[in-house]
């Protein structure tokens, strides 16, 4: 039986797929605030000794 | 696993929903987790930026998601059996075994490796280690071998404030081991409570609950000794470190409603029992849920308190 645009299946996947962007879209918001979070404590520092010896 | 896969097996489709992904995770476990986890975090000393707290306390979340989905691959042929779990996306047929293991792993991997990197290497590996106990020592080791299955692999659930305590910290103390033996003795009441009154599920499946094994009358009896033990733990901690003016009203009073609780089960027969429907089983199964909630947000309270001069001793 040849699937029809409105089957069930292609709603199923559609959530699948929309959820999953949505996660991966959040996940990259968090790993943007991490770093900030990271970098803005006052025991980072950059190993610029590393570089410049 | 049993024969149970294939008398009760049903068609996979593999198609499933969003939503059946997310229910792998067993949602309803992850809000405790996440609760554990935040207090164990927030009572901690010294602050955490809260952007890392979050990322901590989801990595944490997302770690007990991984070792529900890996549970339920695990399980499948038991969940099918049980009336409680045949919904489930594995023995519904909405999800095939292998997708299952595959999610599993996946995240438990990612959860461990983006837990150490956000927070701490001990924070990740007791992370990694809570999920190896919960799915290898008690899912696929004592579940099915022992009846004190719910006793010993209790500790599992244990883990989350001690891993949001680790996060936060960097070390154990024994504020967190505090907090681990509170969910440690809480659980083996709280399951037995419910075993008495899914009666068939655990039967049919071939689990070996204490109320299979060693008969109903000891099971009531199990959860009178467990709730006299955890009642004086946790009026105990109410008097440490963890504990302040709202933790120890907080578990004065609870402790009490779950001792006459526990009192009324072991009273009782299952004559009793039937003829009310399992009525103190079922209210002192949710007064657990209530119990730990409470203790914990008590903890958290009295740690907001603090800074006021109001919470902690």
């Amino acid at each position: 039986m040849a699937l029809s645009r409105q089957h069930d299946l292609h709603k199923r996947r559609f959530s699948r797929n929309l959820g999953l962007g949505l996660v991966l879209a959040a996940f990259v918001a968090l790993i943007f605030g991490l770093t900030v979070a990271k970098v803005s404590t006052d025991d980072f520092t950059m190993p610029i000794n590393e570089v410049t010896d | 696993m049993s024969d149970a896969s294939v008398t009760a097996s049903t068609p996979q489709t593999g198609e499933a929903g969003f939503g059946d992904y997310f229910a792998l995770l067993k949602p309803r476990v992850m809000t405790l987790v996440v609760f554990t986890a935040f207090v164990g975090l927030y009572a901690a000393p010294g602050a955490v930026h809260p952007v890392v707290g979050f990322a901590a306390i989801l990595f944490i979340a997302v770690g007990g998601g991984a070792s529900g989905a890996l549970n339920m691959w695990w399980d499948a042929d038991i969940d099918r059996v049980m009336k409680r779990t045949r919904n489930r996306p594995i023995p519904s047929g909405r999800i095939t075994e292998s997708e299952a293991f595959g999610f599993g792993m996946t995240l438990a991997g990612f959860a461990v490796v983006m837990l150490a990197l956000a927070t701490n290497l001990l924070a990740g590996a007791l992370l990694a280690f809570t999920i190896f106990f919960y799915v290898v020592i008690y899912s696929m080791w004592l579940k099915r071998w022992t009846p004190q299955n719910i006793v010993i692999g209790g500790a599992a659930g244990a883990f989350p404030p001690m891993i949001g305590w680790v996060a936060a910290t960097g070390s154990f103390s024994l504020e967190s081991v505090l907090m681990f033996a509170l969910i440690f003795m809480w659980t083996p009441p709280h399951f037995w409570a419910l075993a008495l009154f899914m009666r068939s599920d655990y039967d049919d499946a071939g689990v070996p609950m204490l109320t299979v094994t060693h008969g109903r009358r000891a099971t009531r009896v199990h959860i009178l000794v467990y709730t006299v033990l955890l009642a004086a733990l946790a009026i105990g901690a109410g008097f440490t470190s963890i504990g302040g003016p709202v933790y120890l009203a907080t578990a004065v009073v609870l402790n009490a409603l779950f001792l006459k609780g526990a009192l009324a089960i072991w009273r009782r027969d299952e004559a009793m029992a039937e003829a009310d429907k399992y009525k103190a089983e079922r209210s002192f199964f949710k007064l657990s849920l209530l119990y730990l909630f409470a203790h914990f947000g008590a903890i958290a309270l009295d740690t907001a308190m603090a800074p006021l001069g109001l919470g902690g001793w």
